[in-house]
């Protein structure tokens, strides 16, 4: 057992440090560390810059673009990217529709889809859930009906995260409502400009849109768009789910507040000292850190054993997300009465006027609720341990 | 022992709460919210007509000579409906404060004005580095003629822009954090060199920061005895956290019941989701909390009559623990057990969950009060 990494880790990891140190625009990693608020731009412009270092997609196969990395090399790619305020890079297209596409898909969607993905021309939304169907998924009734070359869509998706912006939306519709219920989903790749899809934003807690419920009124699909076979798009789905959940870890985002939080709370006051020295604080934080280091640890041997993840990812969707909840609720805490000042105007990277408060002190609570949002997307905690005590445990 | 309310005290309770099931709807409060000034005049004054505004004031102020519980009835029922009018800010902290320290002309003038809802209050006490600690005051008041002038800066005050009197704590001697040397003083908020700028807060209420630069006040503005402010203030802090905890288990009970609610109609896998057991034993969790905060609520709002301030303190903090602990499980629960129907601003439900952790940022968090408590001997 060596728990260091490799030389050529290490050179890996200086490499790309330097590079995004090079070429992440400061007024983007301004915007992530500050909690302001991203516009489309910023996410595509970022993606464009690793499309021409050809770093955009590390985890497709090398022919179609990727990286040719191993699973530790991506995972010290991701653990910088999110260290130094990246954003994030929308998953739906890259991480989650192009495996499908590259697995199930057709020659023409290969060729059409997958350089658009690698090359950010389209933005890419998830369109699984409806309003009866989360957590249940299978349950699905948004409709496709086929008529000659096409489908005609009719339904409604729901949560559909940055949908203002998508140009495409792959979405599970049901294609036969005789069978299992598993077995009559179908996989549609959906042009968001067609007409008949109506996008209605839905704020959250923190009054941002962010998600969407998207509404199909006879949208007529060409048959081309079906991925793989009709009716086999729940086993798509469910091959998705894989690819979603070790990247939901984001260690290198929670080692990046993590150090927030110490500023922060280095700077604010309790009794006239650093709420850092504060025992009863400190040793808050010093929780959350040892979470921190055993989580890295954990998506380290997931990522490093030589069969892919299995259920056990699912440790890390939902330790991840506890530790990220955990981190915005101290950073929270840390304002005291500052918690409570709400500004959403503030969160505007165009914004310069008076802070109350602490500068950092503008987004603390709004993120706070704004995070709650990890513990149920992307299968919600309670279904992840289901899926631990059936699958891993034998319950 | 004896937990039963008089007749008169469930009237009280079953007046507000018809009334805010009938006027303070979820909508109404919205569009309460996005008015200019952030609450309702109409609501304000039928508080006052329904005697709400006077509640803790003696009788001889225009009061009805209610007691602490009699208050916590009230601030449960404004916390069942997530009430943003300013009811803490101007009857418990601001009428307690000239209750506990003003003389008697001060009462009769201003006690009875705002049991009428002609006089709106606001306590002007935190500042940018005091985080919870009354002591720590930088606000300086300086003898001037007769009267004082006072500057500084003053946080995250509640409802302070549509106050119209403000009571600032302000160091007439003393170092930043001494215990004495602390004065109150009342200072109207239209005076020369009062800068007001206010905000929303994330629970959908309003604060401001306030900035004094040179505003003289004249000597019948002191509030209670020159240097001696501290005690005051904690008193007075006391009674309204057993207030706040007691709205915290209005929020509660109110979350809890939709939460419920949700579990049992909320479809999925073809059963209601409140049929799955690692939910119900949530729920269950969430029910004892609330139990659990109410006890609290109850133990706070008699004994922070006390006469005892080692009592009053150790009890009331005690009490704030209790409901900051329990609002914070709730109301993760809460939205967890939602979906994510939790997250959208569209439900009442989230508006629960922000207004009580809110209440845990508001005269002390659970950590201010573990340490008060520890030290309270
Ligand atoms: C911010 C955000 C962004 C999202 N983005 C997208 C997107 O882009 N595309 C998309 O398709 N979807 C998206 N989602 C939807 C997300 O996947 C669902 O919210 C999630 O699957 C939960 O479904 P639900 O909201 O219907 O909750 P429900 O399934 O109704 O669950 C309610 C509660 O019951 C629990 N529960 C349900 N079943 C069980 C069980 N068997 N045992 C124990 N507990 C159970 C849940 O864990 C939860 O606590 C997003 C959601 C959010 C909040």
């Amino acid at each position: 057992m060596d728990l260091n990494y490799t030389k050529e880790e290490q050179a890996f990891r200086g490499e790309v440090r330097t590079f995004i140190r090079d070429n992440l625009p400061k007024d983007i990693a301004d915007k992530v560390l500050h909690h302001k608020r991203l516009v489309k731009d910023d996410w595509v412009r970022w993606q464009k810059i690793l499309y021409k270092k050809g770093w955009v997609a590390p985890n497709w196969p090398k022919e179609y673009g990727g990286c040719a990395w191993t699973p530790i090399q991506q995972h010290i790619f991701e653990d910088e990217c999110g260290y130094a305020g990246a954003p994030r890079v929308m998953p739906f297209g890259l991480v989650m529709v192009a495996p499908v596409i590259q697995n199930f898909g057709s020659k023409w969607q290969k060729e059409y889809y997958l350089p658009r993905i690698l090359s950010s021309e389209d933005w890419w939304a998830q369109g699984y859930s409806e309003p009866g169907s989360g957590s249940d998924l299978a349950s699905l009734k948004c409709k496709a009906v086929r008529e000659g070359e096409h489908y005609i869509v009719n339904g409604q998706k729901t949560w559909t995260t940055l949908g203002q912006h998508a140009d495409m939306i792959f979405c599970l519709v049901r294609t036969d409502s005789t069978v299992k219920k598993q077995e009559g989903i179908s996989f549609l790749l959906i042009d968001m400009h067609s007409p008949g899809i109506t996008v209605r934003p839905i704020i959250t807690l923190d009054e941002e849109h962010e998600v969407n419920e998207t509404f199909f009124d006879n949208v007529k699909v060409p048959a081309q768009n079906l991925v793989g076979e009709e009716g086999k798009g729940w086993t798509y789905a469910k091959f998705l789910l894989g690819h979603e959940r070790t990247g939901i870890a984001r260690v290198g985002e929670s080692k990046r507040e993590l150090e927030q939080l110490k500023n922060v709370a280095a700077k604010q006051l309790r009794n006239g000292k650093p709420l850092i020295e504060d025992p009863r604080f400190r040793d808050r934080i010093i929780q959350v850190e040892v979470e921190l280091m055993a989580l890295e640890i954990t998506l380290l041997r997931v990522l490093s054993s030589r069969s892919k993840p299995g259920p056990e990812a699912s440790i890390l969707k939902i330790k991840g997300t506890d530790v990220q909840q955990a981190l915005t609720e101290l950073t929270m805490e840390a304002m005291g009465p500052y918690a409570l000042p709400f500004r959403p105007e503030t969160r505007d990277a165009a914004w310069h006027g008076e802070p109350v408060g602490p500068e950092y002190a503008a987004s603390a609570a709004a993120v706070y609720f704004n995070y709650r949002k990890t513990s149920i997307y992307g299968g919600s905690n309670e279904i992840q341990r289901n899926i631990i005590s059936q699958m891993v445990l034998g319950l | 022992m004896d937990f039963i309310f008089s007749e008169e005290q469930q009237q009280l309770r079953d007046s507000i709460q018809k009334y805010i099931s009938k006027e303070y709807g979820f909508e109404a409060r919205k569009a309460i919210m996005a008015s200019a000034q952030g609450f309702s005049d109409k609501v304000w004054a039928q508080f006052a007509d329904m005697g709400l505004l006077g509640v803790a004031f003696d009788e001889a102020h225009g009061g009805f000579g209610g007691t602490p519980v009699d208050t916590m009835l009230v601030m449960t029922e404004l916390g069942r409906g997530i009430v943003v009018e300013p009811y803490f800010s101007t009857v418990v902290l601001g009428g307690s404060l000239v209750d506990l320290a003003g003389s008697e002309a001060q009462k009769q003038a201003i006690l009875s004005e705002v049991a009428q809802g002609k006089l709106l209050l606001a306590a002007a006490l935190g500042e940018p580095n005091s985080r919870y600690e009354l002591n720590s005051v930088e606000t300086a008041a300086k003898r001037d003629g007769a009267g004082y002038v006072l500057n500084g800066h003053k946080a995250v005050v509640l409802h302070g822009e549509s106050a119209d009197k403000l009571i600032v704590s302000a160091r007439t001697a003393g170092g930043a954090r001494d215990a004495k040397g602390i004065s109150l003083f009342l200072v109207d908020r239209a005076s020369a060199g009062v800068q007001v700028s206010g905000y929303r807060t994330i629970d959908g209420m309003r604060a401001a920061e306030i900035k004094l630069v040179n505003v003289k006040v004249g000597a019948d503005s002191v509030l209670g005895e020159v240097d001696q402010g501290l005690p005051v203030l904690e008193r007075a802090s006391d009674f309204a956290v057993s207030a706040l905890c007691a709205e915290a288990v209005g929020a509660m009970e109110a979350l809890n019941a939709a939460t419920f609610e949700y579990l049992k109609t909320r479809q999925q896998f073809g059963r209601p989701i409140g049929s799955f057991q690692a939910l119900q034993h949530r729920a269950v969790d969430m029910f004892i909390h609330c139990e659990q905060s109410r006890s609290m609520a109850y133990l706070a709002s008699v004994k922070v009559q006390s006469e005892d301030p080692k009592e009053r303190k150790r009890t009331v903090s005690a009490a704030k623990i209790q409901i900051g602990r329990s609002g914070r499980s709730i109301l993760q629960e809460a939205i967890q057990l939602h979906g994510g129907m939790g997250v959208s601003n569209e439900l009442a439900a989230g508006h629960y969950a922000k207004r009580l952790a809110m209440i845990n940022a508001t005269l002390g968090d659970v950590e201010h009060h573990t340490e008060r408590f520890a030290s309270a001997g």
